[in-house]
């Protein structure tokens, strides 16, 4: 199943942008003589190129080399930013993308589970069922659309946080205080569009999950055991009601993804998305590919990951497997 | 709503399960109880019903540069200010709505139809079929729409319209309702009256399209809101990337020039404001009418709330 993942999407990713009828070297070539005015004849040019890169061979070989290369985590050269590796270009991106998106997606999920399980619990504040239909509602909108809000009342208008990018634009990475505290500022905009947005899906779920949980029982037995709320809420209503939350979490990381590839847009956020963005500007095959095919497989890692983390959580699938 | 009633009309075999009626004052009440939809539909009749009126009052020609002065705020000229390039945005909102809804139309109806006829072929005809789908779309269904459609979109760029678009997000718009449908087939296909159906020597066609689809359309209702509203929002994702239409106003579109030609730091909230504003209208309508339209199509939910 993880590896089909892989393979289809490699593959996929393979076909698709060659049946593209613009060839990137030659646009590219046509760009330059066009800056530049030097009169080389492109055509030859474009050929050199073409062999350099491999581009001028049959399909299937040209496929073979892709997947010998894949197989290799080698995801060749940009075009664009020749002899620069994709590799690299997304090595450096990938931090960026993975701090934001792992944060705020433990963030959203943690918060959003315990809200919409407040929600329903009896004996809980009201004002938890207050949230939920707002946070619902939150969690119909894009994250994006949130993103250039935020930024225009924070960054335009109250100027209390940095328009876009990941730092400053003269400061250096180092691993100071201080720059530890400017790459928070710049990420607080990013993660409170994607926390505002997300933390809905989760309360949702939860919400409803609860309230099957609590009609259980399981839940009457507590009760007449004469456990305390706090008890009966964390080990019996949460601990029972939370195992689909995680199937729910590997299943909506392709969707959270696709969301922050456009926050990072947005807010010049200097991650995988924009690095996306611009390769698609440039029609830089190999960077698209590459991105593509990095993203893809590390949403299937963690998918893997959450399948295999799951029985150690649920004390019946674990059981089940022993019985057998 | 007249209590006509075609089950009378048909084989006796054939009849249903009595479907209670409801006069107009029945479907009042039951409206009354179900606020989402009414404040869903509302508010997308809500944009709908501007789109169409505001034709009147602007043409197509407007939503395009140069036809008014560049950077103007909301004035009583201009009623939703010009953007940096002299678009009316007041032509492009109303223009560009319909044309954005255009795409997501396009893609849910699509999807929804191949994902219906997949999801009907699979779980009445079972055997390698379904095993086939059921793989397939678990593989599909894990990989991000967004990055897929960019791949996709990024080849045909420059042939690029909104039907195209449609079709295109249609691509992946399936997986979901093929799922959703199959498996709420698979629980009806073991229901009395299908059974009854069945036993009576009722054809597949006529089991499908007499006894399973009058009861699967508010779930097929609630599916259809919810494709078009992904296909909207994968939509507004390409063209905010840039692989939009080019030539066509769409509410994506508006967004890429706005984020492209730095309204923020120019300062313009009403080339900012106001595409959100639609589109959040947009999506919560959406997302409330798919809801009500789903606890009509599951009346345990009703319960579950009271």
């Amino acid at each position: 199943m993880f590896l089909a993942v892989i393979w289809v999407a490699s593959t996929l990713n393979f076909f698709v942008p060659r049946l593209a009828p613009g060839n990137p070297i030659e646009d590219k070539m046509l760009a330059q003589v066009e800056y530049g005015g030097s009169s080389v004849d492109v055509q030859a040019l474009a050929k050199a190129y073409n062999a350099k890169f491999g581009l001028d061979k049959p399909l299937l070989s040209q496929y073979l080399s892709y997947m010998h290369d894949i197989l290799h985590f080698d995801l060749g050269y940009s075009i664009t930013d020749y002899p620069t590796r994709v590799t690299t270009i997304i090595l450096h991106a990938l931090p960026w993308t993975i701090g934001l998106l792992a944060t705020t997606t433990l963030l959203a999920f943690l918060l959003g589970t315990l809200l919409g399980a407040l929600s329903v619990w009896r004996g809980a504040p009201r004002i938890f069922l207050g949230c939920v239909p707002l946070f619902m509602i939150l969690s119909a909108v894009p994250f994006y659309l949130f993103g250039l809000i935020l930024i225009y009342v924070f960054a335009t208008v109250l100027q209390w946080l940095p328009l876009s990018g990941g730092m400053g634009i003269r400061s250096n990475p180092s691993l100071s205080l201080s720059f530890a505290w400017e790459v928070l500022r710049h990420s607080i905009l990013p993660a409170a569009s994607i926390l505002l947005a997300s933390v809905g899906i989760w309360a949702l779920s939860m919400r409803g999950m609860m309230v099957t949980v609590q009609g259980e029982d399981y839940m009457t037995y507590a009760e007449a055991l004469g456990l305390t709320g706090r008890r009966r809420f964390l080990q019996y209503g949460l601990r029972n009601a939370i195992l689909p939350q995680i199937t729910l979490l590997a299943l909506s990381l392709g969707h959270i993804l696709s969301g922050s590839i456009l926050v990072e847009l947005v807010f010049g956020y200097p991650g995988v998305g924009q690095q996306l963005f611009r390769a698609i500007q440039n029609q830089d095959y190999f960077v698209i590919y590459g991105i593509v095919l990095v993203l893809i497989c590390a949403i299937a890692i963690a998918m893997l990951v959450v399948d295999l983390v799951n029985p150690l959580l649920d004390p019946r699938i674990r059981h089940a497997r022993r019985a057998n | 709503m007249s209590a006509s009633a075609p089950a009378a009309t048909t084989a006796p075999a054939l009849r249903r399960t009595p479907i209670p009626r409801v006069g107009a004052r029945g479907l009042l009440r039951t409206l009354s109880r179900n606020p989402s939809f009414v404040l869903g539909a509302a508010l997308i009749a809500l944009l709908i019903g501007f789109a169409l009126v505001g034709r009147f009052f602007t043409t197509y020609n407007n939503a395009f540069p140069l036809s008014g002065p560049p950077s103007l705020p909301p004035s009583a000229d201009w009623i939703f200010g010009t953007d940096a390039d002299g678009r009316d945005l007041f032509a492009v909102i109303v223009y560009g709505s319909l044309l954005t809804l255009k795409i997501g139309v396009i893609a849910g109806c699509l999807g929804l139809g191949i994902g219906t006829t997949l999801a009907f072929i699979s779980a009445y005809r079972g055997g390698w079929f379904d095993i086939v789908l059921r793989v397939v779309v678990d593989v599909l269904i894990t990989v991000p729409t967004l990055l897929v459609l960019v791949v996709i979109a990024s080849v045909i760029h420059r042939s690029m319209n909104t039907t195209i678009m449609g079709i295109i997000i249609a691509l992946l718009a399936w997986r979901e309702p093929t799922r959703q449908i199959r498996s709420q087939v698979l629980v009806m296909r073991e229901a009395q009256y299908v059974k009854l159906a069945v036993l009576n020597g009722a054809s597949a066609v006529r089991v499908i399209f007499l006894e399973m689809m009058p009861n699967l359309l508010p779930f097929l209702g609630a599916n259809l809101v919810i494709a078009i509203s992904q296909a909207v929002l994968a939509s507004i994702g390409l063209e905010a990337l840039g692989l939009g239409s080019p030539s066509e106003p769409t509410l994506g579109l508006t967004i890429y020039w706005m984020m492209n030609e730095s309204a923020f730091m120019l300062g313009m909230w009403w080339w900012i404001i106001e595409p959100i504003a639609v589109l959040i209208i947009l999506f919560v309508g959406f997302f409330l009418l798919s809801a009500g339209l789903d606890e009509i199509a599951n009346p345990r939910l009703r319960r579950a709330e009271g």
